[in-house]
């Protein structure tokens, strides 16, 4: 399980402090504040952009348009199901159904009791060996009906 | 004597389990006080094989596979430790498995038998042979030498590498860069992920003189965040490297400087494309940027940047070390060469294949493939990733070759074959190949950030049976209209998977009433 810092200035300064004259930091800062915070609080935009000379809505602007940085906590869990050609050649479809329909909610979705968030990921590189997911940053592959079962029970703890 | 056994360090196996192998392996060869030292390597690339663990033995490496940590008592008892080969895992002397020992493996000349961190097995086995002899030979004669192998940038454009070098070289510059296309995000591909991960040092040396040869003394890999271990791996090898004087100031005591490091992506698959790639890497949304200027005039930070896929750079310190006739002597007409082809999908024996340009695509899928993995015929194969050309089989004759390829109206790609078997729906392919145009457009240009959408709509109406000839024929233009009007390849080849769908599986583009009715 992931656990993340409470939201607190000081530390995002620091974080930011850390990458000072660093050429492109954008993406590496806002990475690291994921991390620490669990998504990109909204008071951390201001922020970046005087730290980097930028205008607020160029690092707003780089925030939401990549689908790894979050505005929101996810679940205490995260269950990343691969949605690619190649899991979707080994069954990969039928995967996705299983666990919506085992968490009653969709694929980019969080269980209303917070624990599981389920998201769709286009290509973990584990093609060889698909379908594929994973949990929390541990990859599964070679995954069927009960090794995601067993996945999703872990996740639901 | 203490028994050397080597377990995967490969996020493929760790996937199916090597980390609970050695757990398991550890704590068995205590309860039996036989001594063992346990090696991480990198995969070999059977990766259906996988964990695939191998013993050192006087006679070679004896492998066992697939592994799970429940097999692991019984293996010893049955002498796995001392090589014998009475367990039904036993696959014996690993060079000699005919997946192997068909392979032609220069790239991944040590991918899997060496430790990906440790600088003395790299150099043990031929590693920075090609760095000494770019420091002979110099910088021009270095961009001649890499022209003369024929190499073509291996992600999927195939322009001669030889010839973007040159212009690098040629640009006058304060600061240069080389920048690493590491953002590997077609499905079916893992080539670059296994060399990261398996083989670091040699994308570092590959670098390197590139850096040399176009007088760059910074380097990026930008790869991507699905990539955390071959991230880590990267970075061990870079901090080794850096500590033996490899990079930084005087790099093996020459008067070249060069150093680099590794820049993480957030999940936009648009950014493997090079000038969205570029923005990303400034910290930017990962807008396309209209070309010209070309990067190699006006790059990363506005300067001359050399961006070459991993596989590309990973080429390179083979054709310095062993020359470029030799590597220019494998392949077939204008491909050079081998090319490391992943196999992937519904495939029994899926994995990474080195080979020549040449080899026909039924013979990767069938012969070293082995069919499906369902046991079902196979009826499609996707050759080079999202963007790339669904083939049936009775183009499988088709040689791997960038002209053969183009010829049939498909691209190689990044080598990346996706197989299918006869449960295929080919219309729903084709929608998913809109729908993630339309997931990740950088929505520069309207072809692709509002064609993908439209492209998934009128394919719904197909489905529903509205106007469906008159539908499929707008799908045509609109495919037309991609594919001529948009900036990049995301929006440009998206019609391939559509249209090659559409041509060669026209019984699965029809309208689905009963479908509609159990809804």
């Amino acid at each position: 399980m992931a656990s993340f810092e409470p939201w607190t200035q000081e530390r995002a300064a620091a974080i930011i402090a850390h990458f000072d004259g660093m050429e492109g930091a954008t993406l590496p800062i806002l990475h690291e504040i994921q991390e620490v915070f669990g998504f990109i609080p909204e008071a951390v935009i201001p922020m970046i952009a005087q730290a980097l000379n930028l205008s607020r809505a160029e690092v707003y602007g780089t925030v939401t348009f990549y689908h790894e940085f979050r505005q929101e906590l996810p679940g205490r869990h995260v269950v990343k199901l691969c949605r690619a050609e190649a899991c979707q050649a080994a069954g990969g479809d039928h995967l996705a159904d299983c666990a919506e329909r085992r968490l009653g909610v969709k694929l980019g979705e969080t269980t209303p009791d917070r624990r599981v968030t389920i998201e769709p990921i286009y290509c973990l590189g584990l093609c060889a060996t698909a379908p594929s997911a994973m949990l929390d940053g541990r990859p599964v592959g070679r995954l069927d009906e009960d090794k995601l079962n067993a996945l999703l029970t872990e996740a639901q703890l | 004597m203490t028994v050397r056994i080597y377990v995967p360090i490969d996020v493929a196996a760790i996937a199916c389990g090597a980390e609970e192998v050695v757990a398991a392996i550890r704590a068995e060869a205590h309860r039996r006080n036989v001594p063992v030292e346990i090696v991480r390597n990198g995969s070999r690339g059977l990766l259906w094989l996988e964990p695939m663990v191998e013993v050192a033995t006087a006679g070679g490496r004896v492998a066992y596979g697939p592994v799970e940590a429940r097999d692991v008592p019984a293996l010893f008892d049955a002498g796995f430790h001392e090589g014998r080969g009475e367990h039904k895992l036993c696959l014996g002397q690993i060079e000699q498995h005919p997946y192997l020992a068909r392979q032609q493996r220069l790239t991944f000349a040590r991918c899997g038998i060496t430790d990906p961190r440790s600088l003395e097995d790299y150099r043990s086995l031929g590693g920075y042979k090609g760095f000494e002899r770019a420091l002979t030979l110099g910088p021009a004669a270095i961009v001649e030498e890499v022209f003369e192998s024929g190499l073509r940038g291996r992600g999927g454009a195939g322009f001669p590498t030889g010839i973007k070098w040159r212009t690098v070289a040629g640009a006058p510059a304060t600061q240069k860069y080389i920048v690493c296309n590491a953002d590997e995000g077609d499905s079916g591909t893992f080539s670059d992920r296994m060399i990261m991960e398996g083989d670091p040092f040699v994308l570092i040396e590959g670098m390197t003189i590139a850096g040399i040869a176009v007088g760059a003394t910074k380097g990026y890999v930008y790869t991507r965040s699905e990539y955390p271990h071959a991230i880590a791996a990267m970075n061990d090898a870079i901090a080794v490297a850096r500590r033996a004087g490899l990079l930084g100031k005087n790099i093996g005591g020459s008067n070249f400087e060069f150093d680099m490091e590794v820049r993480m992506g957030a999940g936009a698959y648009v950014c493997g494309e090079e000038t969205s790639l570029l923005e990303s890497l400034e910290g930017k949304r990962g807008l396309v940027r209209a070309k010209p200027p070309l990067p190699a005039f006006v790059g990363l930070f506005g300067k001359p940047t050399i961006i070459n896929n991993v596989m590309s750079l990973a080429s390179v310190p083979v054709i310095l070390s062993e020359g470029a006739k030799f590597y220019k002597d494998f392949g077939m007409g204008r491909s050079r060469g081998t090319l490391p082809i992943q196999l992937a999908g519904n495939i029994k024996y899926g994995g990474l294949v080195e080979v020549a340009f040449g080899i026909p695509l039924g013979d990767l899928i069938n012969d070293f493939g082995g069919g499906t993995r369902s046991g079902r015929p196979v009826r499609a194969a996707q050759v080079g990733g999202p963007l790339g050309a669904y083939l049936p089989v009775h183009q499988f004759d088709t040689p791997f070759d960038y002209e053969a390829f183009t010829a049939i109206d498909a691209l190689i790609g990044h080598g990346g074959i996706v197989v299918f078997d006869d449960t295929v729906d080919m219309m729903k392919m084709a929608r998913f190949a809109m729908e993630f145009c339309a997931i990740e457009s950088c929505g520069k240009c309207t072809p692709c950030r509002i064609g993908s959408t439209r492209g998934m709509e009128t394919l719904d109406k197909v489905r529903r049976g509205e106007d469906h000839v008159k539908n499929l024929a707008l799908l045509e233009d609109l495919c037309e209209t991609m594919k001529v009007g948009s900036l990049c390849a995301l929006g440009g080849f998206t019609p391939y998977p559509v249209v090659s769908a559409f041509r060669h599986f026209p019984e699965d583009f029809r309208p689905e009433p009963q479908l509609q009715a159990a809804e």
